[in-house]
């Protein structure tokens, strides 16, 4: 089923691959995180124009298989005269989807946390910007990290997605191993456990995660 | 408005609704003398919480105005989180930030809102916890408290900030029966130290007791603002009669 001496013969590309996904997650998790975050709070923000701006991404984003934005990304952005070239239009194209899916996360976190909690920060004379700070997120977050967590490796694999613009990551590596040497079967399979050897523990890990982190009320 | 030098809240012409029909507070004028303690009492509904959260504007009013000492609260241009720190608000259901040790529940806000040294925020701290009884316990966390230990700590973290007023809203309505006298202990000790105070309650002995002044709210107006006793031994209104027996008896009506 498997060809480990194929494996072994190619693994640098396979090695580079592989971080080249995994930088990818690491980069649209983080950016993700903060854009939606942003996001979020626009959302929750009594200022209707705001709010709604903030819906209408997050729903846009939503409503669109990814394939199709990371299409549309890439032949879109030089039609309007930037030349990024493949890699960093993925970089973009995952941030700012991945943003709508963490913006609801988040935004669920926040309104997970009593309006008690707002109320004292506000009567101790914090400003909003405090409130959210020492208050409401560092809650929201603890709450919502599992979630974040499994968002997180579901992007992880949509990573493989970015293929079909011809980017070596892990999964393009591997299509590239498996059509030089005639080897589809061996090497997909291979991939398959490489991608679940690395999402299984995490979400293992996740589970007990949650068990310490969350917040005893 | 000029007030009395020793006003130190006031409330003008005060109006608000919720919504289009709701008219929660009527037409309220009130003052409270610096040092009083006011309680503020009435049936359920009545507006007395709404009432009590207007003077921090946690909730805003639609007409009227409300003065705590010179500073006209709900004007624009009055600085809301600056006025805040001056009034201390403690809640029905404590409001203690779970993921704070009990220590950093009480510096937070002088830290950031007062701009005062960590060293210093705790040391006051520590004075505080110690007045309501509970240094023991300041590296615990909210969820290992008593309701009334952590009501306790709730009025340690008002005091904190060093308020001109301190503001209750029913601070033991969520309490078991048997911790409600040592957050009124605490509260007690308060008004005699000479603290400002207004209380939203239904401890009848407390007001009877500790208050200045009585306050009977019913349907969003005020009925009656008397001495307590005046208010429980010859209450002017039949409201606060058919109240006071509900509330002190209610299995003999």
């Amino acid at each position: 089923m498997i060809d480990l001496q194929l494996v072994l013969d190619n693994r640098e590309l396979l090695t580079e691959g592989m971080l080249y996904s995994l930088q990818l997650t690491a980069f649209a998790t983080l950016g993700g995180i903060v854009l939606g975050c942003l996001l979020a709070l626009a959302r929750l923000s009594a200022f209707k124009p705001l709010s709604l701006l903030s819906a209408a991404y997050v729903n846009l984003f939503r409503s669109v298989p990814l394939v199709l934005v990371i299409f549309w990304f890439y032949f879109l952005i030089p039609y309007f005269g930037f030349q990024i070239g493949p890699d960093k239009s993925v970089f973009i194209t995952f941030t700012l989807f991945e943003a709508a899916y963490f913006s609801e996360i988040i935004r669920a976190g926040i309104q997970s946390i009593s309006r008690g909690q707002l109320a004292a920060a506000y009567a101790l004379g914090l400003t909003y910007p405090q409130t959210m700070r020492y208050v409401i997120l560092p809650q929201a977050l603890r709450n919502m990290l599992p979630v974040m967590l499994t968002q997180t490796v579901v992007l992880f694999q949509d990573t493989s997605l970015v293929t079909i613009i011809g980017i070596k990551d892990f999964m393009g590596s591997t299509s590239v191993v498996a059509s030089n040497n005639g080897a589809m079967t061996e090497m997909y399979t291979f991939a398959a456990i490489a991608y679940f050897c690395v999402c299984f523990p995490i979400s293992m890990l996740l589970k007990r995660l949650h068990k310490r982190i969350a917040v005893i009320r | 408005m000029n007030a009395d030098a020793s006003t130190m809240i006031r409330f003008v012409n005060v109006n608000k609704w919720y919504g289009r029909d709701h008219h929660v507070l009527k037409n309220i004028n009130l003052e409270v003398r610096q040092g009083e303690v006011v309680v503020v009492c009435g049936p359920s509904g009545s507006g007395k919480s709404t009432l009590i959260r207007t003077i921090n504007q946690l909730e805003p009013i639609n007409d009227g105005e409300i003065w705590v000492d010179s500073v006209r609260v709900n004007d624009p241009r009055t600085d809301i989180n600056t006025l805040r720190a001056e009034v201390g608000f403690v809640f029905q259901h404590f409001n203690l930030y779970p993921h704070l040790t009990v220590l950093d529940n009480i510096t937070l806000a002088p830290i950031q809102v007062k701009k005062i040294t960590r060293d210093l925020a705790e040391r006051t701290a520590l004075e505080l916890l110690e007045r309501v009884g509970l240094a023991h316990k300041k590296d615990a966390y909210p969820a290992n408290l008593s309701g009334g230990q952590q009501q306790r700590v709730a009025i340690a973290r008002g005091l904190a900030m060093n308020p001109q007023v301190m503001l209750f809203d029913e601070p033991t309505s969520a309490l078991d029966p048997e911790m409600i006298g040592e957050v009124l202990a605490v509260m007690k000790q308060l008004a005699e130290s000479g603290m400002t105070m207004m209380v939203v309650t239904h401890e009848m002995g407390f007001a009877r007791e500790v208050a200045d002044r009585v306050v009977f709210l019913d349907q969003g107006e005020i009925v009656e603002d008397a001495r307590p006793e005046e208010f429980f031994t010859n209450p002017r209104s039949e409201r606060a009669r058919q109240f006071l027996r509900q509330i002190l008896a209610p299995l003999h009506q």
